[in-house]
């Protein structure tokens, strides 16, 4: 044979993505542009165009894998289409049986986190020891320091895990709570009318 | 003793003399303040009365445990601000808008948490890897260009064995009973009789101690005589046949 097989492209942001894409398949959890770049020894700006060459590679339709942003950096899931026969493999154990407590208690810590367990308790009026911990067993909230306080109550706050589950970017991707409900204003005309009726 | 009877359990505590049953009563009707009664009390009390029974009733016992969890109960409570307690000091309209405030802000959290279970009802078909972190490499550690030379000359220091450590400060130097036995003997030789704290003040207290020891010594062997006017007197010290012929001269006069 003449001319051995050309493994190795010759566009260096060829090569670099697929380094990314090798980096990416042993991650366990998702990478960010600098840790590639560190892993990569490569200049960010470059491994953020190999990204942009496995998006386009990656995506729904094209791929069984699919690269997408998720928990602050990049990570390879399955495609959707595929979602039915991971499902015969594998279980998703961390978002399984979440009770409406355990959802209202991760969306607190989500919100206003670093928090308590005594913040928790006072927003939902009762007690939230069950459902912290099964938060903290799941993975998806982590103590953060205590409260700065003598003997203060331990902080807590979603993980990386929390963000990769529910799809989010970073924390910052959840949308504002005032788009999630309406004025309180009606709310406290009608305890207002309740009060002055028990006062008169 | 009947359950009825716990109820009539004499008590005689500082706040409170005369049945439990009317403490419970008076506790319940906020004539009496719970953080004023010493619960340990109550239960020494029935304690005291089971053992002076010398019997153990289990209906009587069952009684008194509900009758003290309710007490301690009211107690615990007590030591909590209350809240509605907090509300009612308001006025209408500023407790309204206070309860709306928390109300609204639960309302916000539990919007959020539905917001969740549509997120994750969405997210239901990503499937990704999970698992622990592999381990990060441990770096390397650098170390700057080293001289061979220097390098052999800082090991060849070490090598050198260290100076024999000097502990002649710290011990205590005996001198030899013999030394003073000879040199007191030789004193006797000289003088009849000499002071013996005259003779060895100028010396180290070691020193002393062993003169004296050497003196105890002749006074053992009857070579010598010692005598001391009153205690902490100086001592006199003389030749023991000195002392014989002195006396036999009193006596003989």
């Amino acid at each position: 044979m003449d001319s051995p097989l050309r493994l190795i492209a010759a566009n260096p942001v060829d090569r670099l993505a697929r380094t990314v894409e090798a980096l990416l398949v042993i991650a366990s959890a998702p990478l960010s542009v600098d840790e590639l770049a560190e892993a990569a020894d490569d200049d960010p700006e470059r491994v953020e165009m190999a990204l942009g060459l496995l998006r386009e590679r990656y995506s729904e339709g094209r791929s069984g894998i699919v690269l997408e942003g998720v928990a602050g950096g990049f990570a390879f899931r399955a495609s959707r289409e595929a979602a039915d026969a991971c499902a015969r493999l594998f279980e998703r154990p961390v978002e399984r049986g979440l009770s409406q407590a355990a959802l209202e208690t991760l969306a607190i810590v989500a919100y206003l986190g670093p928090c308590s367990r005594p913040d928790v308790a006072r927003i939902r009026g009762v007690a939230a020891d069950s459902a912290v911990a099964s938060l903290v067993e799941r993975g998806l909230i982590s103590e953060a320091g205590r409260e700065s306080v003598p003997g203060g109550a331990v902080r807590y706050r979603t993980t990386p895990l929390f963000e990769r589950v529910f799809g989010l970017e970073s924390l910052a991707a959840l949308p504002r709570l005032d788009d999630l409900v309406e004025d309180a204003g009606e709310l406290r005309d009608r305890l207002l009318e309740v009060a002055e009726a028990r006062a008169s | 003793m009947s359950a009825t009877s716990v109820r009539e359990l004499d008590l005689d505590l500082d706040a409170f003399e005369g049945p439990f049953d009317l403490l419970l009563t008076l506790l319940l009707k906020e004539e009496l303040e719970p953080r004023e009664i010493d619960v340990a009390s109550i239960v020494l009390s029935f304690v005291e009365l089971m053992a002076a029974r010398d019997e153990l009733d289990l209906e009587a016992c069952g009684e008194f445990l509900v009758l003290v969890s309710a007490l301690l109960e009211l107690k615990a409570r007590a030591l909590f601000p209350d809240e509605a307690a907090e509300l009612g000091e308001l006025e209408p309209e500023e407790a309204a808008g206070e309860l709306a405030r928390r109300l609204a802000e639960y309302r916000r959290m539990k919007e959020a948490a539905a917001w969740l279970v549509q997120t994750l009802a969405a997210e239901g078909d990503r499937w990704f890897r999970l698992g622990p972190a592999p381990f990060a490499p441990q770096p390397e550690r650098r170390l700057a260009p080293q001289d061979p030379q220097a390098l052999a000359g800082a090991l060849r220091a070490l090598a050198v064995p260290p100076p024999t450590v000097s502990l002649s400060h710290m011990a205590l130097r005996f001198p030899p009973v013999s030394q003073f036995l000879e040199r007191f003997r030789s004193l006797l030789t000289r003088r009849r009789r000499f002071d013996f704290d005259a003779e060895v003040g100028a010396l180290s207290r070691v020193e002393q101690s062993v003169a004296l020891l050497a003196l105890l010594e002749l006074r053992k062997s009857g070579e010598i005589a010692l005598s001391q006017a009153k205690p902490f007197a100086p001592i006199r010290v003389s030749r023991s046949d000195d002392e014989r012929i002195l006396e036999w001269t009193a006596r003989s006069a």
